[in-house]
């Protein structure tokens, strides 16, 4: 269990003063200037040597991102931009952190964007985040305020801030997507390559990172790469803030070490599950897109990318949607089918046609009305559309019905029977209104 | 150039290409709906998925992806892709039977059948029954304006649409709405489409969304017979295809020259084939008590005759229309001199062009093509959104490629690009440094600068001072240089070079078109003009297709045929001489304007020295052997250097298009029941029901 002196948020539950000064007396921008003045090389290397991976949802190296990015600032401008559009399902973790501890993500912009040479950062906020981009906004205004962003800040390197609001699709997560809707365009995903840290915003070298990857920062580079890289396994190091939701006793947001175990995540932060752990049906350890999986495989399952792997699911953003024996399970699925029907572009065919398709199956399979071949097609559909997209979100709607088939086929076919059974009882027949 | 393997066999291809293409220079075919070779890249069909070796363990669009983003294997290998395995076979199968699930399988009413990318490739890639058992999307169709018919429902987004509106058109008319599979293309609030290239979306639409709405229900692509022929709607010479069935001309469609068109046509190209059922003249008339009465060809010769007969050389005169071919026009110079007369005009408009300046003078010198490789246009009086749509579409693809400044002197129009405004008069004309230095500087400091001159500036008294200014003001921004000339004129009358060409202009004595019409002869053959009013007096011999203005004023009448019903050729603005084809017959007594000619001249006692189209065009070569091929031969400059030596001051006058409007500028088009639509609609007219 993480001891109170390696939390990097000290302030995620908004119990203490929110203002900047007092952020200041937590340790915040503290040394700042040092940081930047030991040089790019030093921080990506730090950043690589903390073994911090994305915490977004893909766990791509955050150091080896940042080291794409061009050495030298050619005729285009370089950008930071910060991907606080944090609409995956169950995930609760950004908001946390830019309504209640929003200065280790101002510090944390101003690193990175020192370390790729951009003096410009834009922070994409979602739509829905109302209070949030307000007390973001508020904390920007306190900094520029007191002299921490603008030009010739205390930091040492000139830099400005934007945050922008989003209009609440859930696309506008994906970075490619993203840069569109930012560039004032519909948000839809672009091609790739070239990739944005060659071509990004406004054409321009890009990096896009999450909030908590970015928020992180300050404190990895303060305590060194090697306190990261302590917490945790090898390649699944440091901190995490996990975001547990539904059947437990305790629903939070709490920031642990990787590779916690799920049992003890559970027992020590959220009270247990609702109605014992024989009560525990299925966990969706990553938010809605990864692929659920039964309460027995994840017990004892450390709660990291790798640990999470081998039982064929994903840590995604570490958003636990734990689920015990009262779920519709099949209907829960179908919802998050209907979630992604609703969310898709309808840029690329596999996606617009196939969660349409998805979700009408799943809909029926909730209430028994389908056949039992019609399982495998299903699967089949899944398989058609995963990968073969332009983004992810094409797999991240495959994945959760996959799961459910991989794991719950007997469920489905239960209620098929159960359906079939039943034919017989008369049912009200649909007349026409006269 | 870079090497890689294609299913096992080795390549080398250009830098630049995609991988779609190096499959395809490779022989092996790619299917695909969105990707479109003079649009941007989409990817967004999913259609064209292969196998890249030694990448992720996923299909990869091969639209999207360039060959120099593929990596070479471990030890070096030649990077490997794979267009027949069963992951490529299995995921092309999977997204054709994800666009055929909210297709419907309507083909046997569809316009497109038979000519429709997705039932081509259903063919291949589709499954024999549908897993889908769920209810079909149903899409509301959009009205779109009077020319593109919309069936939304059987839309797959591929936005080929929308990229060329937006792209190639120059204005954001279609968009893609809603999202996923809600996503609807639509123009704002069904606004109907205003751009005059809009026609192409209809060949662009890989499927029956949006169809041609005049050709609706007509006929089925493989009843009809293909004539492959050249435009004469404007003076650009796009390249098309008639569709006939019998004798009737059903659609007309582009055909591929990068040296011209590259694959687009204007809406008045495509849509004018229905002007040419209506108003046609299909026998001789001879104007007897006063009124047109029906004569057989006897009398209407013999009218003609007894006229001629009593008139003086000097007292007769002939005049070419805009869409008149070569050959026509140089049989009837060939008979005019055999009469002795010298009065020959092609320029009904009265534009100060005169061949004895040389060709140079008169053509589009750069080449359309050539626009590609300049590097800033200055436009004087024209406008060539309407006089010459898709040599506009050129310009703006020029435009789009950056560091290309454009001015404008002359209407300040929208011309679907960025233009720097200069002025209106004359004045700006000889001073452009003072309207914009900016621009004048910009202008001089190119290095291949191009000046295009519209022909309505170079009318009237003061056309021939103008066009000595522009000459002075190209010499002056170095417009001429090694395998360079910047010099042009934009014609737009599809007849006009070549009757320059031929020397239809008055000759020594002879009298220009104005002073013809106002009196200056007793006998006047009109080959079909029918911009301008005769006044009373002259006795009119008009050939011509149409009951149009020019028929109206005839003493007798000769009935031609128009472009699609005779073989002939068009010298377009750049002097690229191209022959169209016969594609069905003239109707009733009609005949081919060339042998009209012929057989008057027999009458007159006059015989030309050619029995067929061949022999005429055998001395029409000796005389202009650049007619024989459709390579443009490059004009030299001298004369426009002599030109500009004969720039002097110039008389106040506004340098405005003189096109009028651009759906109704020739008699095929005014009898057009569409085109007449159209113009409505661009006026911006609306229909109110009776009450």
């Amino acid at each position: 269990m993480l001891q109170d002196k390696d939390r990097i948020f000290t302030n995620i539950y908004g119990l203490r003063d929110k203002s900047l000064k007092a952020a200041l007396k937590r340790g915040h921008f503290d040394g700042t200037a040092d940081i930047i003045g030991k040089g790019r090389d030093w921080i990506i290397n730090e950043m690589k040597a903390s073994g911090l991976r994305g915490r977004g949802g893909a766990g791509f190296p955050t150091g080896l991102k940042w080291s794409f990015m061009p050495k030298e600032v050619g005729e285009r401008p370089h950008y930071l931009v910060i991907n606080a559009d944090e609409s995956e399902p169950g995930t609760c973790k950004d908001r946390e952190i830019m309504r209640n501890d929003p200065f280790t993500l101002i510090e944390g912009c101003i690193i990175a964007g020192f370390s790729m040479l951009a003096h410009t950062c834009y922070i994409y906020v979602r739509g829905e985040y109302v209070r949030e981009r307000q007390a973001l906004q508020r904390a920007i205004d306190e900094c520029y305020e007191q002299g921490y962003l603008g030009k010739d800040n205390k930091c040492g390197w000139d830099y400005d801030i934007v945050v922008h609001h989003g209009a609440g699709a859930y696309i506008c997560g994906e970075e490619t997507a993203l840069l569109e809707s930012l560039e004032g365009k519909k948000g839809q995903p672009r091609l790739k390559p070239p990739f944005p840290a060659n071509v990004g915003l406004y054409g321009c070298p890009t990096t896009v990172n999450n909030v908590e990857s970015i928020a992180v920062a300050p404190t990895i580079l303060r305590r060194g790469g090697s306190w990261f890289a302590g917490i945790g396994r090898q390649n699944n190091t440091g901190t995490k803030l996990f975001c547990v939701s539904g059947h437990v006793e305790r629903p939070c947001t709490v920031e642990e070490a990787m590779g916690i175990s799920f049992r003890e995540l559970i027992e020590k932060h959220c009270g247990g599950i609702r109605g014992g752990w024989d009560n525990l049906l299925a966990v969706i350890p990553g938010g809605s897109s990864v692929p659920l999986v039964p309460g027995a495989d994840i017990v004892d399952a450390p709660m990291d990318f790798d640990g999470l792997r081998e039982i064929k699911t994903s840590l995604g953003t570490a958003a636990v949607i734990v689920m015990d024996k009262s779920t519709d399970i099949v209907k829960a699925i179908a919802r998050i089918s209907y979630f992604y029907k609703h969310e898709s572009c309808g840029q690329c065919t596999p996606c617009r046609e196939g969660t349409g398709w998805m979700w009408r199956v799943m809909e029926r399979m909730a209430t028994g009305h389908a056949q039992k071949r019609e399982i495998d097609m299903l699967l089949d559909v899944t398989k058609q559309v995963e990968g073969h997209t332009i983004c992810a979100l094409g797999d991240a709607a495959a994945w959760p019905i996959q799961g459910l088939v991989r794991h719950f086929r007997a469920e489905i076919e239960r209620r098929i029977d159960e359906y079939s059974h039943n034919a017989h009882e008369v049912r009200p027949v649909l007349e026409a209104a006269e | 150039m870079t090497k890689l393997k294609v299913d096992g066999n080795e390549i080398e291809v250009p830098d630049h290409y995609t991988l779609l293409q190096a499959c395809e220079e490779a022989g092996a075919e790619i299917p695909r709906f969105c990707f479109h070779e003079r649009l941007s890249i989409a990817g967004n069909c999913r259609m064209c998925l292969i196998e890249v070796k030694g990448g992720p363990p996923k299909p990869v669009a091969s639209c999207a992806m360039g060959v120099r983003d593929l990596r070479p294997g471990p030890e070096g290998q030649l990077p490997e892709m794979f267009t027949n395995t069963p992951m490529v076979k299995k995921a092309r199968e999977g997204v054709m039977e994800f666009l055929l699930i909210n297709h419907p399988l309507d083909c046997p009413i569809c316009d497109q059948g038979g000519e429709c990318d997705l039932q081509d490739q259903a063919m291949a890639y589709g499954v024999d029954s549908s897993r889908y058992r769920e209810n079909k999307r149903a899409v509301e169709d959009k009205y779109i304006g009077p020319l593109v018919k919309t069936i939304m429902t059987r839309c797959i987004h591929c936005t080929r649409c929308v990229r060329f509106t937006t792209e190639v058109a120059g204005i954001s008319e279609l968009g893609l709405v809603g999202r996923g599979e809600d996503a609807e293309i639509t123009t704002f609030l069904e606004q109907a489409m205003t751009s005059e290239l809009q026609g192409n979306v209809i060949d662009l639409c890989p499927v029956g969304a949006l169809t041609s709405r005049p050709y609706a229900f007509q006929a089925r692509p493989w009843e009809l017979t293909k004539t492959e022929s050249i435009d004469v709607m404007d003076a650009v010479g796009s390249a098309i295809r008639v569709d006939t069935r019998g004798r009737e001309v059903l659609r007309i469609l582009p055909r591929v020259n990068e040296a011209v068109n590259e694959e687009w046509i204007s809406d008045k190209t495509r849509f004018v084939w229905d002007g040419l059922r209506t108003q046609r003249l299909d026998k001789p008339y001879v104007r007897r008590d006063g009124r047109l009465q029906p004569a057989s060809w006897q009398e209407a010769f013999a009218a003609i005759k007894a006229k001629v007969d009593q008139t003086a050389p000097e007292r007769i005169g002939a005049v070419a229309g805009d869409l008149a071919a070569v050959e026509e026009m140089y049989a009837l110079k060939q008979l005019m001199a055999g009469l002795g007369a010298t009065s020959l005009d092609c320029r009904q408009d009265g534009v100060m062009l005169d061949p004895a300046a040389g060709r140079d003078s008169y053509l589009f010198n750069t080449t359309i093509a050539g626009i590609e490789d300049a590097d800033a246009l200055l436009i004087v009086g024209a406008n060539p959104r309407f006089e010459a749509a898709v040599l506009n579409a050129r310009i703006r693809k020029r435009w789009r490629l950056g560091g290309f400044p454009i001015g404008v002197i002359g209407e300040n129009a929208n011309l679907r690009y960025d233009y720097t405004y200069l002025g209106a008069g004359t004045d700006t004309l000889s001073d452009v440094a003072k309207a914009s230095q900016g621009f004048f500087d910009a202008l001089k400091n190119a290095a291949r600068p191009m000046i295009i001159v519209g022909s309505g500036a170079l009318t009237g008294e003061n056309g021939a001072g103008i066009l000595s200014a522009a000459a002075a003001l190209a010499r002056e921004i170095g417009a001429f240089a090694d395998g360079w000339n910047g010099f042009n004129v934009l014609h737009t009358a599809a007849s006009r070079v070549g009757g320059l060409d031929v020397g239809f202009t008055p000759g020594e004595g002879g009298k220009t078109f104005a002073e013809m019409a106002s009196g200056g002869v007793d006998v006047l053959f009109n080959l079909g003009a029918d911009e301008v009013d005769i006044a009373a007096g002259p006795f009119v011999v008009y050939v011509g297709t149409h009951g149009d203005r020019g028929a109206h004023r005839a003493d007798v009448i000769l009935p031609g045929a128009a472009y699609t019903e005779k073989d002939g050729t068009f010298v377009n603005l750049e002097g690229r001489a191209q022959v169209a084809s016969r594609a069905a017959f003239p109707p009733g007594d009609a005949r081919e304007d060339w042998a009209i000619v012929r057989a008057l001249s027999a009458v007159l006692g006059r015989t030309l020295p050619f029995d067929s189209l061949a022999a005429l065009q055998r001395e029409l070569y000796q005389a202009h052997p650049w007619m024989r091929s459709d390579r443009v031969e490059p004009a030299g400059h001298d004369g426009i250097l002599a030109l500009a030596d004969r720039a002097g001051t110039l008389g106040a006058a506004h340098l405005g298009s003189k096109l009028g409007d651009f759906y109704l500028t020739n008699p095929i088009a005014r009898a057009s029941k569409v085109m007449a639509e159209c113009s409505r609609l661009a006026a911006g007219e609306k229909l109110q029901a009776a009450e």
